[in-house]
């Protein structure tokens, strides 16, 4: 079990400047996050486009403020559990809780921030009615495992980055490699593209364009899709995967059923005080809370973290009282022994 | 200020005749969202940059509309429940021009 002092839920912006400030009161920190890298939306959705409200950024890409963020906790040691989902927290007898993810790993603090934004990211899943009966028989919508198409006949629908790599990558793995897109034009990598006309033009990738995979085909496991090209033309092919690569879309998800009071699907927190949600020792910042006159932004999130920290504090060490110091008295003192502090003036005498 | 008429389908089919304001820079998916005609998170995902379609919309009366850019046409591509009169709420400003435009949200997906 993984212990720490504020467990964190979602390792966007908001999750990862909590790590410094918890830092700076000697708390602990783990983050949770469905996604298998650090930064949420900005690393997921945006990482190239720029973000003109940072205080002191003129200018920055989300990807870079991502980077700056894990530069500065890094002293701080986080822990991170990643590609996992929070699902379920069960409060212990003496206060504290434990957080188990979709894959069973099970983490123990005495306080839970959940700065969880829009929701845990999931696939998008193409509107095809009998879709569900075949996750995991054949669709999958997130390439874990690429050993498991070795010598198989594989379908990959989408027109992004994911789909044109992952057909690359793949036609030295299955046995036939098929991809369908509803257009004739791809949004990757220039790169991608061009090695995917040349694997077509090598017969490695068959392109089947405009065209969008309508059916799938098979008892208890794909045996082969139908596709409808150029709007009428329906073309039924043998296979034994579909991987549809559409991308992901954030869901609130199983955060909506820890008995933590939602509104317009955020949670509702007290915000004249700490961020605490209606069950003591959790807090939720970030986009993920609602309070009057909310702002989701991203330095709204960063003021919210700052104030849960202390709050969090008082929850773990009810005796002791902090007095807050300006990191320019104090220095950063890291966990791992790192000590950043301002440099002394020079003092010499005049003769 | 000027205001304009927007009759705004809902995702349960329920027909809303608002009045959308020309002069708050606003566009379309944020007009929806401010009548809270969807709920929060469900639309406007990525904030307006034509980077999740969560606001796609059908435009079922014949406005002349911006022309569609690289970005939100890309972003239609890889949308589902797209139609040919699918746009993204989010690349259309609200201007005077666009009185009594008519539009469906597309379903969540």
């Amino acid at each position: 079990m993984i212990q720490t002092d504020i467990l964190i839920i979602g390792a966007g912006p908001t999750g990862l400047f909590t790590v410094f400030e918890a830092g700076l009161l000697k708390l602990k920190c783990h983050l949770i996050d469905a996604l298998p890298q650090p930064g949420g939306q900005c690393s997921e959705i945006y990482p190239k486009k720029p973000i003109y409200d940072i205080p002191a950024y003129p200018e920055i890409l989300a990807g870079d403020l991502t980077d700056k963020l894990m530069e500065q906790i890094k002293p701080f040691e986080p822990g991170f559990t990643l590609g996992e989902r929070a699902d379920t927290i069960e409060k212990q007898d003496d206060g504290t809780f434990i957080v188990t993810t979709n894959r069973g790993t099970k983490h123990h603090a005495p306080v839970v921030a959940i700065a969880g934004g829009l929701g845990s990211f999931e696939p998008r899943k193409p509107p095809i009615s009998n879709i569900a009966n075949y996750e995991d028989k054949g669709v999958e919508y997130i390439i874990r495992d690429p050993e498991i198409y070795r010598d198989k006949k594989v379908v990959i629908a989408g027109g992004g980055d994911s789909a044109l790599d992952w057909s690359i990558f793949l036609t030295d793995v299955a046995s036939e490699v098929t991809l369908v897109h509803r257009r004739n034009e791809f949004r990757g990598h220039l790169d991608s593209v061009e090695q995917v006309q040349k694997l077509k033009n090598q017969g490695k990738i068959h392109l089947v364009t405009p065209a969008e995979v309508k059916e799938i085909h098979g008892e208890n496991h794909v045996t082969g899709v139908s596709i409808v090209r150029n709007k009428d033309e329906k073309i039924t092919l043998d296979c034994d995967h579909f991987i549809p690569l559409f991308g992901l879309s954030p869901k609130l998800g199983p955060i909506a059923d820890w008995g933590l009071e939602i509104e317009k699907n955020a949670i509702k927190v007290n915000n004249a005080l700490d961020y605490q949600t209606n069950i003591p020792g959790i807090y939720a910042i970030g986009d993920v809370n609602t309070y009057p006159g909310k702002l989701k932004l991203i330095l709204c999130g960063f003021h919210e973290a700052t104030l849960m920290c202390q709050s969090a504090y008082q929850r773990i060490f009810p005796d002791k009282k902090y007095v807050m110091k300006y990191t320019t008295v104090g220095g950063v003192e890291g966990f791992d022994g790192s000590k950043k502090e301002a440099p002394k003036a020079v003092v010499k005498k005049i003769e | 200020m000027t205001d304009i008429t927007i009759k705004i389908t809902d995702r349960d089919g329920v027909l809303h005749e608002i009045q959308a304001p020309t002069d708050m820079a606003m566009n379309l998916m944020e007009v929806v969202r401010s009548y809270e005609l969807a709920p929060e998170g469900t639309i406007g995902v990525c904030g307006g940059m034509a980077m999740c379609a969560s606001c796609q919309c059908y435009v079922n009366s014949n406005h002349e509309l911006p022309e569609m850019s690289p970005d939100e046409d890309l972003m239609l591509a890889e949308a589902f429940y797209v139609e040919d009169n699918s746009r993204l709420g989010c690349q259309i400003q609200i201007t005077p021009e666009l009185d009594g435009l008519e539009i469906e949200l597309a379903p969540e997906s």
